[in-house]
């Protein structure tokens, strides 16, 4: 995974609340079994008609077509669990998703693929999509290690995140490898458990 | 770790997982249960293979294909060519890390969510995971049952256990009973109306009450199901005798002696007296009627006696504006009666409503009626079990003599990945779970609503109010 230490980017502004994992990544284009490639078609039906870019949409219009960071409404991602929507963000260049809040599942997801989901209130959130209207030049800089965001005038906005996450994240750790510096704890646990439970049949068919 | 406080039934299921727990609190929790299905699992597996690595506990872990396959004339195959990659990338999957599998023509394949209590891998007291949001239905027997993305489906098959949290506990009471006509999925539907999507963000719901108590096991499964769309991460039901019944003589269950040993652990789980919820809510079940969404997110939901809201009527600019969408993309009108929208596609199926008692709440209201001209008509059971058992009990025949189509199992127009599909504009009643805009494929227009009410609007052409058709 690649790490997510600054990142100064172009934000594109979606000022939708709930935008949900099938308007990021509609069901049809899950049946791909890779992880990359999907940028195409990241938020479909809002970036075509017919095949056509809709010159409206956000992510179509210059700068935006090259923005890494993405600011949005309560509740971004909720729906599914398709990984396939942190993946299409990615594919197309978004490293960084500023919300009032997320569905737990995508955000879960986020970290998963080195994206740093912020969340900031709406009140800050509206202001950064103000900034981000401005176009090239109002760039924003994302510093993980500071944990802030740091706004086209200078301006410095503090935000939360969770300690083990920052840490992956920063390092660009995976989480399973992380998990089998434990495989002696997660050995000894599930031979107590499984005496402990002797009653449970293991799954198996003919 | 049990001390004095009492504890809620999430509270003991988690405590009895966490293998160990990091300074800021993040627990390595142990998974019972890993259900696996073909969307995905391919880049996991992928993942597994590139690290060199096994799946640790193949009896742990069932695999079935759901989201692709077709729902007719399957013997034939696949045709749709991506379909079939993910389906064949499974079967190479399963094989090759030894993982147990329940092939696309086996009577029991259907469903993940389906399969899981059905066969009776889904118990109480387990942790549960599948890459899929709807995982919080196995809830209903009282599991810790939620949905991952596919790097954790690669964490759990590799290391039998996730990172996570613990979440915040919240209560939903429906207290008292129903009325006539009213079904597990009005009693979600309304819940989701009174909390919103994002309402449950954060906490696991148990739900509780006298309405809740007196839903069958499918019932308790709807409710469950649908936990995610009110942003929880999982849905819950303390098991009772109710679960104990369902659950007795299912193919993978303890059985004999290991089943009374099962039960009393399983008695052990419900809430102790006075535990604490970080936040309550209650219904009135005498106040739920017949439930429909006229929007395109599960909240934007209404009586069946009301009318299309006016955004006008809504201060926010924001909302107002998001809710114009929403009617645009819908097609309606602000003032519209709901019980007079006609529809073009009727949708029975799908792990919110794909179960035996589903089908038969449909054939019931169906009876002696017929559908509606002009109207296509679908009944797709949730499993080759359900649908087996439907036939012996004749209800396919009179679904299909109405001018229902009877289909083979799977996750069919609940979502746009297989042949059944919307066509753009197209106006469905149905009862799978998301109304979100192109779920059921392109432009399509999904009202969601119980079996009943489905069967409602089969014969009739339009919405219906269900009580007015028993
Ligand atoms: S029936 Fe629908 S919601 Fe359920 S698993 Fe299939 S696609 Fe997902």
């Amino acid at each position: 995974m690649q790490p997510f230490t600054t990142l100064t980017a172009v934000a594109a502004p979606l000022p939708v609340a709930n935008v949900d994992t099938d308007k990021i990544i509609p069901a049809r284009f899950l049946k791909t079994i890779k992880r990359t490639g999907l940028g195409v078609h990241l938020f479909d039906t809002l970036r075509y008609r017919d095949g056509e870019e809709r010159p409206e949409f956000v992510l179509n219009r210059e700068p935006y077509r090259h923005a890494e960071i993405l600011i949005a409404h309560e509740n971004f991602g909720c729906g599914s669990s398709r990984e396939h929507a942190p993946w299409a963000l990615l594919d197309f260049g978004i490293r960084c998703v500023i919300a009032p809040d997320f569905a737990d599942i995508f955000h879960n997801n986020c970290f998963k693929n080195g994206i740093l989901p912020v969340r900031l209130p709406r009140a800050v959130c509206d202001q950064l999509i103000e900034d981000a209207q401005l176009g090239g030049n109002a760039r924003l800089t994302v510093d993980l290690a500071r944990q802030v965001v740091v706004r086209p005038n200078g301006e410095e906005i503090g935000f939360d995140i969770d300690p083990f996450r920052k840490h992956l994240l920063l390092n660009g750790l995976d989480d399973i490898g992380q998990t089998l510096q434990r495989a002696e704890r997660i050995d000894a646990w599930e031979a107590a458990k499984r005496a402990e439970q002797s009653w449970l049949p293991p799954v198996k068919v003919a | 770790m049990s001390g004095t406080k009492p504890r809620t039934l999430f509270d003991k299921i988690w405590d009895s997982h966490v293998v160990d727990r990091m300074e800021d609190g993040t627990c390595v929790l142990y998974i019972d249960r890993h259900l696996v299905h073909e969307v995905t699992s391919p880049q996991a597996f992928e993942g597994l293979r590139l690290a060199g690595r096994r799946v640790r506990r193949p009896d742990a872990t069932i695999a079935v294909v759901d989201h692709n396959v077709p729902t007719d004339d399957r013997r034939s195959g696949i045709k749709e060519e991506e379909s079939r990659i993910q389906v064949e990338t499974l079967e190479r999957n399963v094989a090759e890390f030894g993982v147990p599998y329940f092939p696309l023509l086996s009577p029991q394949q259907g469903i993940v969510h389906i399969i899981g209590p059905e066969q009776g891998i889904s118990l109480p007291g387990m942790t549960i995971v599948c890459g899929d949001s709807h995982t919080s239905t196995h809830g209903a027997v009282g599991a810790l049952a939620f949905g991952i993305g596919t790097s954790e489906v690669e964490h759990v098959l590799a290391t039998q256990t996730l990172l996570q949290k613990p979440a915040k506990n919240m209560r939903v009471a429906v207290e008292g009973r129903p009325g006539p006509g009213i079904t597990a999925k009005d009693i979600v539907l309304a819940i989701i109306g009174r909390i919103g999507t994002a309402g449950g963000t954060g906490h696991v719901i148990e739900y509780t009450g006298e309405a809740i108590r007196g839903l069958d096991m499918a019932g308790r499964m709807t409710v469950c199901n649908m936990t995610i769309e009110a942003g929880a991460r999982a849905g819950l039901v303390a098991p009772d005798d109710t679960t104990f019944d369902y659950i007795k003589g299912r193919p993978f269950a303890p059985a004999g002696e290991a089943f009374e040993r099962a039960v009393a652990y399983w008695r052990t789980l419900p809430a102790d007296p006075g535990a604490q919820y970080d936040r309550e809510v209650t219904l009135q079940a005498a106040d739920i009627p017949p439930m429909v969404t006229w929007g395109t997110n599960p909240e934007a939901v209404l009586p069946i006696t009301g009318r299309v809201p006016d955004p006008q009527a809504v201060a926010d600019e924001a909302a107002q504006a998001q809710m114009r969408r929403m009617l645009d993309y819908m097609g309606l009108t602000p003032g519209q009666k709901l019980a007079e929208i006609p529809v073009d596609v009727v949708f029975i199926g799908s792990c919110t409503n794909g179960r035996i008692e589903d089908i038969r709440a449909a054939a019931a209201i169906v009876r002696g009626r017929r559908v509606a001209p002009g109207v296509r008509a679908l009944v797709v059971p949730g499993s080759g079990v359900v649908k087996q058992q439907a036939e012996a009990e004749g209800l396919d025949r009179v679904l299909t003599e109405a001018g229902f189509e009877w289909r083979e199992a799977g996750c069919s127009m609940c979502l746009g990945m297989n042949p059944d599909k919307l066509t753009p504009g197209q106006r469905c009643a149905s009862t799978s779970n998301r109304n979100f805009e192109g779920r059921q494929g392109p432009g399509g227009r999904t009202h969601l609503l119980s079996p009943a009410m489905a069967a409602a609007a089969a014969v009739t052409g339009h919405l219906a109010d269900v009580r007015e058709l028993a």
